[in-house]
């Protein structure tokens, strides 16, 4: 065993205190007699749904029907694309123990090259091809760029990973804001728009709310779909303690490299969201607070969940727009930190955590009663 | 959703029918939305610009065309992409009528593309000078009331070499509103056969100033820096420690009341130095006059103004004033999209407090640019005097279309 090999095995428990632990799923399994193996899966996926599950599934596919434009666009459309780019870190944070601060830079070049490969405002450096080409290219490069930054970073544990995937993205901004024969310097693309199939223009609220919906909704249920594989299971294993999957056999660098590479997927595509939300992309979007704000995001929602990202994701979207409403405009910023504070302060484990304590409270008061 | 609109729009029709007797004398108010810099690098800047804007709505009543005005705000961090949400939440969510804002460059390109998408309001910029906004691809309802970089150093090349400095180096800020200004400047000096032999662009806040001042060579008679706020102290500062002697010509926002204030030992090696600008503290015209006095009665020092108003306070004073004239001028009627609203602002001359201000066809200022010199007043204070002035500055630079090529790191050049 390699010294960083045992470096990891000595940490490992660190990122589990950090994360918490992920309570094991219960293994519902229904028992029907006589039933087919297919039948079988397909009544045990039932026993999973409850009635939450398709309040909020009608609620998210209803909901541009009664909100405004602006609700449909600013608030749902940004907080599922922004939801996306930290569903991959609370992906990496959650299961693999990794926190990784360069999620957003991965999402911001998935950005750059669609405006640099697809069409921008800056037509001297844009290819101009068409957007499923750019889309296809930078997703791919996003996840190349994704998976180097994991296979710099996994050789470190805990706080020196926050620190040398900070510095990844920090020096990509500082490239960006630099570079003009690729990255447009201080200036980025302007004009980088969502396309037009089928005479369906994804620049207009409601279509683009549904194309952001379809895309975290593939997320979330592949990221459940992957907790749940044998390399998720090997995933929370190695964050539970590297040393001994390590002697189980298991490849720990790899898979958490693998790891980086399945989260680069989220950001990049989160990221070309979030492109084509803004309409632009420039070095501001992949600065040091947008690295920082991803945290929070992940923070406020709760890393346990996939869902979490998207609950902080809300919250996050609604405070930056409507804080403003609530209090003197020089002091808006005030409530924003305030609400941080109080659900850090009262919840470690985000906005999820306080459901879990509702629920768990109101089960043993019920228990207690009978 | 169209359902939805119908039923809206019915309601909406027998509510006006049932009220239209009574409702014609009570207009409803008409909503501006402004927005302004409240966080961010030129927060101090965009509070400033506030109270320009509130100030040219109190002088009025808060009334113009005969309906009282509502002012929304909203708060960017001079990113394009906040500025576009801010905006977007003002125009979709708090339905206002006609935008002023953003305040910065980059903001102000993202928000002149976010207009196309909204043609029935009138978009009227804040203080964003970037050359871009009006003359690349234009937006029917985007307005700038205000000249912009570029425009603001017209007359600096010309006075360079009045002041016999015939070879300067260029020290900017590595982004689009340095370069127009430095192009602003060197269209004309070279033109007049001043050289600049070396331009060196320095990231926006920067810190460290060694490397640039290493490369600043014997033979140049000026510096030409063009840098904002806290980087221009930083570079003066090194400036003054590596024992720099050439003097300086400074742009828009180089020279500000920070810098007059500053104590180094180079102090009096300030006196002299010229800057081109779309305002001068000490201009003597009785309407700036009045302005300034009107500023700092409503906002004292005391009640966080500054002792005199800042360039972001006079270009959105300029831009407010003109959305709240052109309501004059229809007498509040907005219907048809605002097409008359739109038509009178195009054709309006606005009176300001540095001079009449129309627009050209892109709907983009011409203006007055103020040549000032740093001078040393009797109590030992420095102040910027007025050298000259110069009208009718127009975007182009009083070059024509073909010649005219926007200004960036390359471009002009005369080494």
């Amino acid at each position: 065993m390699s010294a960083a090999q045992w470096r990891h095995a000595m940490n490992a428990g660190a990122g589990r205190l950090a994360m918490g632990r992920r309570a094991p799923a219960p293994a519902a399994t229904v028992r029907v007699p006589g039933a087919t193996p297919a039948e079988r899966r397909y009544l045990s996926l039932l026993a999973h749904i409850k009635a939450r599950h398709v309040v909020v599934l009608l609620f998210v596919l209803a909901y541009p029907m009664f909100a405004t434009p602006f609700l449909t666009y600013q608030i749902g459309a940004q907080s599922l694309a922004l939801g996306l780019i930290v569903l991959s870190l609370t992906f990496l944070g959650g299961s693999g123990g990794m926190i990784s601060l360069a999620q957003m830079s991965v999402a911001g070049v998935a950005g750059y090259m669609l405006a640099i490969f697809g069409s921008s405002g800056e037509p001297a450096i844009s290819f101009g091809w068409p957007w499923w080409v750019a889309a296809t290219i930078a997703v791919v490069i996003a996840i190349a760029a994704g998976t180097a930054v994991g296979w710099l970073s996994v050789r470190t544990e805990g706080i020196y990973t926050i620190m040398i995937t900070l510095a990844v993205g920090v020096a990509f901004y500082h490239l960006c804001l630099q570079n003009y024969s690729i990255f447009n310097g201080f200036q980025g693309f302007q004009r980088v728009y969502a396309p037009t199939i089928l005479g369906i223009n994804f620049r207009d609220p409601m279509p683009f709310y549904y194309l952001a919906l379809g895309c975290a909704l593939g997320g979330y249920f592949l990221v459940k779909y992957v907790l749940r594989s044998p390399f998720g299971i090997a995933l929370e294993g190695i964050r539970n303690n590297a040393r001994r999957m390590n002697a189980l056999g298991f490849a720990v660098t790899a898979h958490r490299v693998a790891a980086y590479a399945f989260a680069a997927l989220l950001a990049a595509i989160g990221g070309l969201l979030f492109t084509w939300y803004n309409g632009l992309i420039t070095p501001n979007s992949v600065g040091t607070s947008w690295l920082i704000n991803v945290l929070i995001i992940a923070i406020l929602g709760g890393l346990r969940h996939p869902i979490g990202p998207f609950i902080g994701a809300i919250v996050f979207v609604l405070l930056q727009n409507f804080a403003i409403d609530l209090i003197d405009r020089e002091r808006f910023n005030l409530v924003i930190g305030g609400v941080f504070l109080a659900i850090v302060l009262f919840s470690p484990d985000g906005l999820i955590g306080i459901w879990a304590t509702v629920k768990s409270k109101l089960i043993t008061q019920r228990g207690g009663k009978s | 959703m169209n359902g939805r609109k119908a039923l809206v729009g019915a309601l909406s029709i027998a509510v006006a029918g049932a009220l239209s007797g009574a409702a014609f004398a009570q207009q409803p108010p008409i909503k501006i939305g402004l927005l302004a810099t409240l966080e961010g690098p030129f927060a101090a800047g965009g509070a400033d610009g506030m109270r320009g804007a509130e100030l040219a709505l109190k002088q009025k009543n808060g009334m113009a065309g005969g309906r009282q005005i509502v002012i929304i705000k909203a708060s960017s961090d001079a990113k394009p992409d906040v500025a576009v949400n801010a905006t977007r939440k003002l125009v979709e969510q708090d339905k206002v009528d006609i935008m002023v804002g953003p305040l910065s460059g980059g903001e102000g390109i993202a928000v002149k593309e976010y207009s196309k998408t909204q043609p029935t309001i009138t978009f009227i910029n804040g203080s964003s000078g970037a050359q871009a906004t009006t003359l690349v691809d234009p937006s029917p309802n985007f307005f700038r009331f205000n000249t912009e970089g570029a425009q603001w150093m017209v007359g600096l090349g010309k006075a360079t070499l009045a002041k016999g400095y015939k070879r300067a180096m260029v020290i900017a800020e590595d982004y689009a509103f340095p370069y127009s200004q430095v192009q602003g400047f060197m269209s004309e000096y070279c033109r007049l056969g001043g050289k600049v032999p070396v331009k060196a662009w320095v990231p926006l806040g920067g810190k460290d100033y060694s490397s640039v001042i290493a490369r600043i060579p014997k033979d140049v008679d000026a510096l030409v820096v063009v840098l904002g706020g806290a980087d221009a102290v930083n570079f003066l500062n090194q400036y003054e420690a590596a024992g720099g002697d050439k003097p300086l010509v400074g742009g828009s926002i180089t020279v500000s009341q920070d810098i007059l204030n500053y104590k180094g030992k180079r102090r009096d090696s300030l006196v002299g130095t010229i800057a081109g600008a779309p305002i001068a503290d000490a201009y003597d015209a009785p309407e700036f006059k009045a302005f300034v006095a009107d500023y700092q009665k409503n906002y004292p020092v005391s009640a966080g103004g500054y002792p005199s108003p800042s360039l972001f306070a006079l270009v959105y004073y300029i831009n407010m004033k003109a959305a709240l004239d052109g309501l004059d001028a229809v007498n509040g009627d907005l219907s048809g999209g605002q097409a008359k609203y739109r038509e009178a602002l195009a054709k309006m001359t606005l009176k300001t407090p540095v001079g009449d201000v129309k627009l050209d066809g892109n709907r983009q200022a011409i203006g007055t640019t103020f040549i000032t010199e740093v001078v040393k007043d009797a109590q030992g204070n420095l102040f910027n005097k007025v050298l000259s002035k110069v009208d009718g500055v127009d975007q182009l630079l009083g070059m024509k279309k073909e010649d005219f090529k926007i200004g960036s790191r390359d471009e002009p050049s005369c080494p």
